[in-house]
């Protein structure tokens, strides 16, 4: 409010106000349930996390590694050639330190998400994920090695968290 | 002006599941069939523009929109998505066409239907929240609303609207592309369960995953690119209020005056006389009677008379749905529109095989955006320039 101005005019709400049901409005909550179909490429992708295996598609075109895999490259259009596993280290592309949650509260410790590229995969190309064990996070720097850590084979289900985080490596 | 071709189509599905698939390559399979078919253009290089249809709370994602362009072939070049049916996006790629700035546009709709887990509660959203969601129960019911009047005030019989069905989806048997062929009677019809009053089980389209991309061009590519152009005579479109409490519930009002503008263009004076078939949207079998009326192919009250007498069987005067219809190849969502499209462009071109139409030329491919909307989108569609 601006320093000249003490009081608008008119009737002030408060949250109260809502809660006691003064101010009338309708609230809706949606049900909304997907199961999208994996299809062939993801499919694979997420089989092989179970075994600790990253996945990619490879195209004779472009000559491209592709992950994460798909049946068709982008690029050339057309589908693509053939399967190989990529290495589970990487090259740290950018990332991004949150302080606080998706509520806005804010956090004991901050979350770090990086893009990682991953060795053997085509320049530019490899996997979004968490990364933890960095120490103090003004540490973390583009061109980072990193390395994912797994859960426990027994404790994967395929899916993209079967890999808790990547974590910095010195080579 | 340029006149605007379809000159590829392609299609994948329709199926009742495609749980072997993501929608990408579904996208991805139709998509290189439509190329293939326009004569193996190659869309890195060969299209202008790009128009995909989709609707977010259909698909499970926001801004569905950036999710297409890859298996399109669309990565880096010009994209936008019309949230809505295929035919609206067919409006949208002719329109582009007709500016004399774009000579290739591709157009794409799917439906991977078997992907949502809670379709009714979907379609329920649909509904404005303050006067018709709180009285919950299953959105359907306002197909029975609607058809309670239709019935009413035209004195269509219920086994008139049970004909469609036997009609529709005996024509699916020979449809490749169709879901949900069958060879019923209309007893069978008439005693299928009784789901909202007057509307029965039978005369539900069942939805069908799917997908179908289509190329167009200008005249002067169309020409170059192949020998069997169908060219687009005219679109229409409109919408009705989307008030239940007072939108009219015996004539299909937006049909109608989709029609009118659809008509004018392709100079169409004579529906019945000037086209020779037409796709219509057949959600719920009393629709296509009803969508008939409204696209001046005969007077209201008449089409349940002109089904009943076989007039629009594949074999009749002016056939109606020779693809089976929705009801018989499965409700593909927002792609319903090019599943009309499709057939129309597939008899024009006599490649219809055991349900051709003999001596088609012009064809009629109709939308309805179905419950809760009064949206409609007209096409006509010629062999002929």
């Amino acid at each position: 409010m601006s320093v000249k101005i003490k009081h608008y005019p008119g009737e002030e709400i408060e949250t109260q106000d809502f809660r006691e049901g003064k101010v009338l409005f309708e609230s809706f909550k949606p049900k909304a349930k997907y199961a999208w179909s994996a299809g062939i490429a993801i499919s694979r992708f997420l089989e092989e996390l179970k075994n600790g295996r990253i996945l990619a598609s490879t195209c004779s075109k472009c000559k491209r590694i592709m992950v994460p895999p798909r049946i068709y490259c982008e690029k050339c259009f057309k589908p693509t050639d053939g399967w190989t596993y990529v290495k589970d280290t990487g090259t740290i592309n950018t990332f991004s330190v949150s302080f606080i949650a998706a509520d806005a509260s804010r956090l004991k410790e901050p979350i770090v998400v990086a893009i990682i590229n991953l060795d053997g995969a085509s320049e530019g190309m490899g996997i979004v994920h968490w990364l933890n064990e960095y120490g103090d996070w003004r540490e973390i720097k583009i061109g980072m090695r990193v390395k994912a850590v797994w859960k426990p084979p027994e404790e994967r289900v395929g899916a993209i968290t079967d890999i808790k985080y990547f974590k910095p490596i010195k080579e | 002006m340029s006149e605007v071709a379809i000159i590829g189509v392609g299609c994948v599905g329709f199926r009742p599941m495609t749980p072997e698939l993501s929608y990408k390559e579904l996208m991805f399979e139709a998509a290189v069939k439509a190329y293939e078919d326009a004569g193996g253009i190659n869309p890195r290089e060969d299209v202008d523009i790009f128009v995909a249809c989709s609707e977010d709370y259909l698909e499970g994602f926001s801004i569905f929109d950036e999710f297409v362009p890859d298996q399109l072939g669309a990565a880096l070049r010009h994209l936008f998505t019309v949230t809505g049916d295929g035919m609206l996006g067919l409006a949208a790629a002719y329109m582009l066409i007709k500016t004399g700035q774009f000579d290739t546009v591709v157009l794409e709709a799917h439906s991977k239907a078997s992907d949502i887990l809670t379709y009714t509660d979907i379609v329920q959203f649909g509904f404005d929240p303050i006067f018709n969601r709180p009285l919950g129960g299953h959105p359907y019911y306002v197909a029975g609303l609607e058809m309670t009047r239709y019935l009413y005030e035209t004195c269509t019989t219920e086994e008139q609207c049970a004909q469609v069905v036997v009609k529709n989806k005996r024509n699916a048997l020979l449809n490749p592309h169709a879901a949900y062929g069958a060879n019923i009677t209309l007893d069978q019809v008439m005693h299928s369960e009784k789901l909202f009053h007057p509307l029965k089980k039978l005369e539900i389209s069942t939805p069908a995953d799917g997908c179908i991309v289509m190329v167009l061009a200008s005249e002067k590519v169309a020409e170059k690119l192949t020998d069997k152009p169908i060219w687009v005579k005219g679109v229409g479109w409109c919408t009705e209020t989307p008030s239940l409490e007072t939108r009219d519930w015996t004539r299909a009002v937006y049909t109608r005056l989709a029609a009118e503008m659809a008509y004018k263009e392709a100079k169409i004076t004579n529906p019945w006389r000037d086209i020779d078939f037409a796709e219509i949207h057949d959600l719920f079998a009393y629709k296509e009677l009803q969508h008939m009326e409204a696209l001046k192919l005969c007077d209201y009250g008449e089409a349940g008379k002109l089904t009943e007498d076989g007039l629009t069987s594949l074999n009749g005067e002016f056939p109606v749905n020779p693809s089976g219809g929705l009801l018989g190849m499965g409700y593909g969502l927002e792609a319903s529109g090019l599943q009309k499209v499709l057939e129309v462009v597939i008899q024009l071109r006599g490649e219809a095989g055991a349900r051709q139409i003999d001596d088609a030329e012009v064809g009629l491919a109709h939308t309805w955006r179905g419950i809760p909307t009064a949206t409609g989108v007209v096409a006509v569609l010629s062999k002929v320039k």
